[in-house]
């Protein structure tokens, strides 16, 4: 039996306090998700019980108990508070998937600091841009990503402290640098957790939107009442599984549903430290006996695309339930993976503003693959007439995907940029920036953004941030950035760029300005194509039409084009 | 045909590994090892294409097939008339 029993029973009378009652938290107590995610457990008598089973790509393993990644996070506290860490301080944490990762966001969270988790392939721009908008006071990093760190310094004098977990003393640290070794720490039994409240902010993750630079999206402790239930109903946790979450945390899915989801829950979770490879993926479900398996359209993709006698060599007769996030789930992948595994990916619909899971196909509820499923209990979900912002009131016609605001993962505001916040509402309803349309049985049907933003194997990448960044290239003269369709990725970043006279076209300068993004920013944001253009079309005013662009990437109609300059 | 190699792995290491990795050989798994992530193979598959004016189609360009220096190396050889 599923967690959920009944998805139209849970519609009825359904509350919050739901969560709130199998947490026990009672209104106005202290809320901290550090605590709930590792005291409260063994104060269950969880204690022993495996909390992570990590191996990395050498198959180098380690293994946490609920008792381990308690004292774990108490000692990382500790620590932070020995460097003089306060509460609300911003902390990053920019590593690979190694246990100190999600160990340490507990133990943030535990001194009452904010944590700020960032993607480590982010290059020196874009790690830049974003603890300069935090102001961040101290970043958690491998002594492999320290460089990034470095190059960037002299221009973050907030950064008061640069923690490395790694530090083998083999060369001098640099200035600002400190060691911290979670294998060489005492175990600390006791630690005064933070007596956060439910509004405390807890994380602080950037998303990228169609202009300006990415914003900080700040979550509060509370936001574990709906990341606990939607671990419950919609990934179905229960108390014997191996869940293995995919998601890099350095992203909202990897923290709300890779940190916090399954440890609220005491639930055994597996990390694998590794790139993608069908065969190490098939190897790990197979050795852990993964049970849950919570991965995005992209991998699900690519695993298609290895073949079918590959999962052949695999026992994966552990899996019991597989869900997707990040970007749409084709129906051609739910029904290849029935096929397969035996059970359909249930697709689910979030964003990084939104914290936690908001429409989704439930274990037990008919599938309609391609379908993006239904509202979670307690969440209000439509479409909406993009020129009135008023509800459709007939099914079928495609609008903006529209939330009714007051679920507890809400997030609060942009960091520093409450504008761009108030900007996300009209009509009393938060706009996603998604489109999509309602059938007749209430089921939503994803059809793409309604911005210029790239979902890009399920992450977002700002065409303004990428246009920035080219424009630093000293070839390039202009820059225009749209998404183009990729089999495995959905989208993938395409630039279209005029060159400064004295340079010339050529397959080697691709590679180069490539290589330059990729560096300066991060390999998602790479352009997988440039493209040399005399001119770029824009507007009498001198606005580049991006829309063009697009439409002549997607073979769409290009509309209106009284507005061009040289029309 | 090491000069392959070794062209391929200097590469490697000048383009995708930070200062002070550890080092890497012939057989160090790349995509499966977290050195070279999908995204960045697109580069990679790019630069050989430039340096030996091949084309490696797309289905040929796998993880699995760009996963070490030796098995790239392969990849090429297959393309170089």
């Amino acid at each position: 039996m599923s967690n959920i029993e009944s998805y139209e029973v849970r519609l009825k009378d359904f509350n919050w306090s739901i969560s709130e009652k199998e947490l026990g938290y009672k209104p106005g107590n202290t809320l901290n998700i550090g605590w709930y995610c590792s005291d409260r457990i063994c104060l269950q008598g969880k204690g022993d019980k495996l909390a992570l089973l990590w191996e990395s790509s050498t198959g180098a393993e380690k293994k946490f108990t609920y008792h381990d990644i308690r004292r774990a996070s108490n000692s990382i506290g500790a620590f932070l508070h020995g460097l003089g860490i306060k509460p609300e301080d911003r902390v990053c944490l920019f590593m690979d998937k190694i246990p100190e990762l999600y160990i340490g966001l507990l133990g943030i969270l535990k001194t009452g600091a904010i944590g700020q988790p960032l993607f480590s392939a982010f290059g020196d721009e874009s790690l830049f841009v974003r603890l300069d908008n935090a102001q961040t006071s101290a970043i958690i990093t491998q002594k492999k990503h320290a460089p990034k760190v470095r190059k960037i310094l002299d221009k973050l004098p907030r950064l008061k402290h640069i923690i490395i977990v790694d530090y083998d003393g083999k060369a001098p640290l640099r200035e600002r640098e400190v060691p911290f070794s979670l294998e060489k720490a005492v175990p600390i039994d006791h630690f005064d957790v933070y007596p956060t409240q439910a509004e405390s902010p807890s994380l602080l993750h950037y998303t990228s939107g169609t202009t300006g630079q990415p914003k900080g999206v700040k979550h509060v402790h509370y936001s574990l009442v709906s990341q606990y239930l939607t671990s419950k109903w919609v990934l179905d946790l229960q108390e014997d599984d191996i869940y293995w979450c995919t998601a890099d945390p350095g992203w909202v899915t990897g923290t709300s549903y890779g940190i916090v989801g399954p440890w609220s829950m005491g639930v055994t979770q597996a990390v694998l430290d590794a790139g993608f490879s069908a065969e190490a993926w098939y190897k790990f479900i197979e050795k852990y006996r993964i049970t849950m398996w919570y991965s995005a359209p992209t991998a699900i993709r690519s695993l298609m695309k290895a073949g079918n006698e590959v999962v052949k060599k695999y026992d994966l007769s552990s899996l019991r339930h597989l869900a997707s996030v990040g970007e749409p789930l084709n129906p051609e992948a739910v029904i290849w993976s029935e096929r397969i595994f035996g059970k359909a990916f249930l697709d689910t619909y979030w964003q990084t503003e939104t914290g936690s899971i908001m429409i989704s196909n439930y274990p037990g509820m008919k599938i309609k693959p391609g379908s993006m499923g239904k509202a979670f209990p307690g969440i209000t979900a439509t479409v909406l007439d993009p020129k009135t912002y008023e509800p459709y009131n007939v099914t079928g016609k495609i609008g903006l995907i529209a939330l009714k605001p007051g679920w507890p993962s809400m997030m609060r505001t942009y960091w520093n940029n409450e504008e761009a916040y108030k900007n996300k509402f009209k009509n009393g309803w938060y706009l996603t920036g998604d489109r999509a349309s309602i059938d007749k049985e209430g089921y939503f049907w994803f059809v793409g953004r309604d911005d210029d933003v790239i979902n890009t194997a399920g992450h977002l990448v700002s065409p303004f941030e990428v246009e920035s960044a080219l424009l630093e290239h000293p070839a390039i003269a202009e820059s225009a950035v749209v998404s183009k369709p990729d089999p495995i990725n959905m989208e993938v970043v395409k630039a279209f760029v005029t060159l400064k006279p004295g340079f010339a076209a050529s397959t080697d300068l691709e590679l180069e300005i490539m290589n330059f993004i990729r560096k300066k920013l991060s390999p998602l944001a790479m352009p997988q194509e440039i493209e040399y253009v005399e001119s770029l079309p824009k507007t009498r005013s001198g606005k580049i039409m991006r829309r063009i662009l697009h439409a002549k990437e997607w073979g769409e109609e290009i509309g209106d084009t009284s507005a061009l300059e040289n029309d | 045909m090491d000069n392959l190699k070794d062209m391929i792995l200097k590469y490697v290491i000048e383009e995708y590994m930070e200062e002070g990795g550890d080092p890497i050989s012939y057989d160090t798994p790349l995509i499966s090892g977290g050195i070279v992530d999908s995204f960045s193979m697109v580069s990679l598959k790019r630069f050989l294409e430039n340096k030996y004016k091949i084309s490696i189609p797309d289905d040929q360009a796998t993880p699995e097939a760009f996963d070490s220096v030796n098995k790239i190396s392969d990849v090429v050889k297959r393309f170089v008339k």
